[in-house]
């Protein structure tokens, strides 16, 4: 099984809220004294490759494109096994959309060669779009899933759970293929000492647009089909009525009372 | 190039009946055709839709694309696919809605790239800017942190809309439409996907989207134990349980009463968050509630800069009191 990983460098999305501020100017998201991680989703992605490698091997490639990307974060994967790591880093992937960012990333997987497998998270922290993944299997023309939560390889076929509202579905489908990755899947591992040394020593693969074959006009501002005309926050009254008592159990009566006051019970 | 007009909203079917982010897209598209002076276009695909294409009209769609074959009857991406891309590409609308369901969030972004396209998911809200009649998309983003809007350069402009988020089309019996049966001619070995099992995962009591009350525990919740005493407090509201993502993580609640961002989006009237700080993920699921309470033991918790009232202690000991008390007031 040759696994490919899609693994995103994002501002924390956990930080507290405080921390996040919008540079109206540039209509971009800063975070002061945070920094970065790998995304949420995308780790999950890497857990649930590393699970099939664990049952019935293969090789996991993890794969991230954006620019000034710490090694220290986005060697993560490698840390919790992933056997190589390519990273797309180049001002000319900068400031895309989803489109040419599953553009540029469907071209690195071509490149990458033979896959059996592509693991997307369902959507990155920072844009919630939910889009690069299926938009890479609908460039390379596979079959996929998202919000899986379970994947299991059985006779060259892939067997996922897909999570829905009320439940989960079983589906069945030819490889090569893509799923995107629900948290669901279970909480990814941390890394070892092991493959924390082994991830220091190991040096990630760096493709240019030329590596990719790809013209920098279909890549990063150049190659967007969608704008964003603005970015903000909403403005949020922030009025809360503190209800106390003399014991906690009293503070519980008068909040029961307060609500009936306030014609809410 | 196909010239694009008015708008087509992709009517998703349950149980013999629209399903109610059907009426929510047709609103929503109403409203975008009109701006648009265009036409509304519904499209319903699956086994044994045909039926509800007058529903689609009643709820004011002008036309009603229906592709009905057996072929159909599951959800499978390939097959819906290529179904809904022979209703867009006959229909050549300027806009098309689709709702953000386990369907439209699958379906949505393949449509997109395969027409070459984006889209923009989980739309809250959707307008016509009215100097260049583009599509303004507004979605959260930054794990609701923040909002964008989105345009985009090329039609068809794809948007899906979170539930509850848009007003649902009026039903008028008296509207009269077009019907237009679209033949499938799904090619079977073009289907790469194969449905197997459902499984569902039955909650008891009032499902948590209908719910008029529910109570939220989080992280704080500490055990399975404790959604216990959750439940009762809910019955006695004849509400719902849910939970912000930990609990669902760490098994003490099942996976589908996640509220949030990617879990479920709620909007009862009285929303009580019992040992949850609030983040903008889950505050993203409850931001549509009307009464939100609060109790935490951290006074500086998040979650009492977005409630209406709040508590600040132990749940253990505050719970308990509160419940009984409910129970005292409701009953006399
Ligand atoms: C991309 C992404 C998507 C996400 N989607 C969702 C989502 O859909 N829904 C969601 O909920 N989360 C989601 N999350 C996770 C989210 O960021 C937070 O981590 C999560 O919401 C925190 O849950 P919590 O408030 O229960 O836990 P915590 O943040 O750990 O808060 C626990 C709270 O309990 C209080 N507490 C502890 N003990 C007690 C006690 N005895 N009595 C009273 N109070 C007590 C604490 O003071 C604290 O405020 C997402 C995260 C990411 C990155
Ligand atoms: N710049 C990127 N580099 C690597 N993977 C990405 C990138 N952007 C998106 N992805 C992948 O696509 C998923 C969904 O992203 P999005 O469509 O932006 O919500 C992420 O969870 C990643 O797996």
């Amino acid at each position: 099984m040759n696994m490919v990983v899609c693994v995103k460098q994002v501002i924390d999305p956990e930080a507290p809220p405080a921390s996040f501020k919008i540079d109206a100017a540039t209509n971009k998201a800063v975070q002061a004294g945070v920094p970065p991680v790998i995304d949420h989703y995308g780790e999950y992605a890497v857990e649930a490759a590393l699970r099939i490698k664990d049952a019935s091997g293969g090789k996991v490639t993890a794969l991230s494109l954006g620019v000034n990307l710490l090694r220290e974060v986005v060697k993560k994967p490698l840390s919790m096994g992933a056997d190589e790591l390519v990273l797309l880093e180049d001002p000319t992937f900068d400031g895309g959309d989803s489109w040419s960012t599953a553009r540029a990333l469907a071209a690195a997987i071509k490149k990458l060669g033979e896959y059996d497998l592509i693991l997307c998270g369902r959507e990155a922290s920072d844009t919630n779009a939910g889009q690069v993944g299926p938009g890479i299997a609908e460039l390379l023309g596979l079959p996929s899933v998202t919000l899986v939560k379970k994947i299991d390889i059985v006779d060259g076929k892939a067997r996922v759970e897909r999570v829905t509202a009320d439940g989960y579905e079983v589906i069945e489908m030819s490889l090569p293929a893509l799923v995107t990755v629900s948290n669901e899947v279970g909480e990814p591992r941390y890394p070892t000492i092991k493959g924390i040394m082994a991830a220091k020593k190991k040096e990630p693969v760096v493709w240019k647009p030329a590596d990719i074959g790809l013209d920098a006009a279909l890549l990063g501002a150049a190659g967007r089909r969608a704008a964003m005309l603005k970015l903000f926050q909403p403005v949020r009254e922030g009025k809360c009525e503190m209800v106390e008592g003399d014991t906690p159990e009293e503070a519980g009566a008068n909040l029961a009372l307060k609500l009936r006051e306030a014609k809410v019970l | 190039m196909t010239e694009h007009k008015g708008v087509m909203v992709f009517c998703e079917a349950g149980n013999g009946k629209l399903s109610s982010i059907a009426a929510e897209g047709l609103g929503a598209g109403r409203k975008l055709a009109d701006d648009l002076g265009g036409e509304l276009n519904a499209v319903l695909i699956g086994e044994g839709v045909g039926g509800l294409a007058q529903e689609a009209i009643a709820l004011g769609a002008d036309k009603a694309y229906t592709i009905d074959d057996p072929a159909l009857k599951d959800y499978r991406m390939d097959a819906y696919l290529a179904a809904l891309e022979k209703a867009v590409k006959q229909a050549a609308p300027q806009v098309v809605v689709m709702g953000q369901t386990a369907i439209g969030r699958d379906l949505a972004p393949r449509l997109a790239f395969r027409l070459d396209c984006t889209a923009a998911l989980d739309c809250v809200d959707l307008a016509i800017d009215p100097q260049t009649r583009r599509l303004l998309q507004t979605k959260p983003v930054y794990g609701g942190n923040a909002r964008a809007i989105f345009t985009s350069d090329t039609d068809p402009q794809i948007a899906t809309i979170r539930t509850k988020a848009m007003t649902p089309a009026v039903h008028d019996g008296s509207r009269k439409g077009e019907v237009i049966n679209i033949s499938a001619g799904i090619d079977p070995a073009a289907v790469r996907t194969a449905v197997i099992d459902r499984v569902v995962e039955a909650v008891e009591g009032i499902k948590l989207e209908d719910a008029q009350s529910v109570v939220a525990g989080g992280r704080g919740i500490g055990s399975a134990d404790g959604f216990k005493q959750l439940e009762e407090l809910a019955r006695a509201l004849k509400g719902a349980v849910g939970a912000s993502r930990p609990p669902c993580d760490n098994g003490w609640a099942p996976e589908t009463i996640q509220i949030g961002l990617t879990g479920k989006i709620v909007a009862p009237e009285l929303y009580i968050a019992v040992a949850i700080s609030g983040s903008s993920q889950h505050m993203s699921g409850c931001s549509g509630c009307k009464t939100i309470v609060a109790i935490n033991k951290d006074p500086e918790a998040n979650i009492f800069k977005e409630a209406r009232f709040g508590v600040v202690g132990d749940w253990k000991k505050i719970l308990p009191a509160f419940t009984s008390k409910v129970r005292e007031l409701l009953a006399g």
